[in-house]
């Protein structure tokens, strides 16, 4: 039976927003030996991008000394993402997760971080705790017949 | 990388055109280069020509909107031009067209703002 290839890696960086970028490249870069399509990387930067932003402003609070973990896997065609953060956690899950919610409106934030999430992967799991900080899980399933590394 | 923004105008048309990538680092920027320029009130109208942005996440959205509301604050209309894909897919998801039209170029952005060329 053929093995499945996986593969993992890890970054831990410092809440500064200009990290948004390097973190949506780095995993994006990471997924790329999937040899996944324009589209499907362009949905992992951009959701890597949201949970990141969200860790910058509403985790830390623009505080520029939080530490942001990722963690990516791939498994197969299988691409999961962990984005952690040790911030002020968030109180309602369920309503951070409406569209257009927001709880910072005078920064002209669109509200719709986590409804872009939902969108763009198979699955999004956000675990919380207020004074804890908060993690997202998410998966998403290539579609496309990939080529990888190992073959 | 990082982002890019040109401001020109023709007559009562700001127009903003946007290369690279549109996040919540580089927000700022637009914000305060549009706003400064709204502020000195020869403006009702804004296109954004985004033809040259490679990435936009719902920080980007955030920056668009809050223009929406000040251009509409000052009678005026803002129109989108020449969006990629990507970029393209991002907004429709947002419903961001139920509010704002979007034109295939600048010049058709310009017309449907009353100016001839």
């Amino acid at each position: 039976m053929k093995k499945v290839h996986s593969n993992y890696m890890e970054l831990k960086f410092p809440s500064r927003s200009e990290n948004e970028s390097f973190a949506r490249v780095a995993v994006a870069s990471f997924v790329s030996q999937l040899d996944p399509t324009m589209e499907e990387l362009t949905d992992i930067k951009t959701v890597v991008s949201e949970a990141v932003t969200n860790a910058v402003i509403h985790g830390y609070e623009e505080r520029e000394d939080g530490i942001i973990t990722i963690r990516t896997e791939i498994e197969g065609s299988r691409v999961f993402i962990e984005i952690r953060d040790e911030g002020v956690g968030i109180r309602d899950i369920d309503q951070a997760r409406q569209p257009l919610f927001t709880s910072k409106p005078e920064l002209e934030r669109s509200g719709m971080g986590f409804t872009i999430m939902e969108n763009f992967m198979d699955e999004v799991e956000i675990i919380s705790e207020p004074g804890r900080g908060t993690t997202v899980r998410m998966v998403k399933n290539l579609k496309t017949p990939h080529r990888t590394m190992a073959n | 990388m990082g982002l890019s923004v040109e401001v020109t105008d023709s007559r009562n048309v700001l127009v903003v055109r946007l290369a690279g990538e549109l996040d919540h680092h580089t927000a700022e920027k637009v914000r305060n280069e549009i706003d400064e320029k709204l502020t000195t009130g020869l403006y009702t109208n804004l296109v954004f020509n985004l033809s040259g942005l490679t990435f936009m996440d719902s920080s980007g959205l955030g920056v668009l909107l809050g223009r929406y509301k000040r251009v509409s604050q000052l009678g005026g209309n803002m129109i989108l031009c020449a969006v990629n894909p990507s970029i393209y897919r991002l907004m429709e998801l947002s419903g961001l067209f139920k509010i704002l039209p979007i034109y295939q170029s600048e010049q058709s952005a310009l017309q449907a703002c009353g100016v001839t060329l």
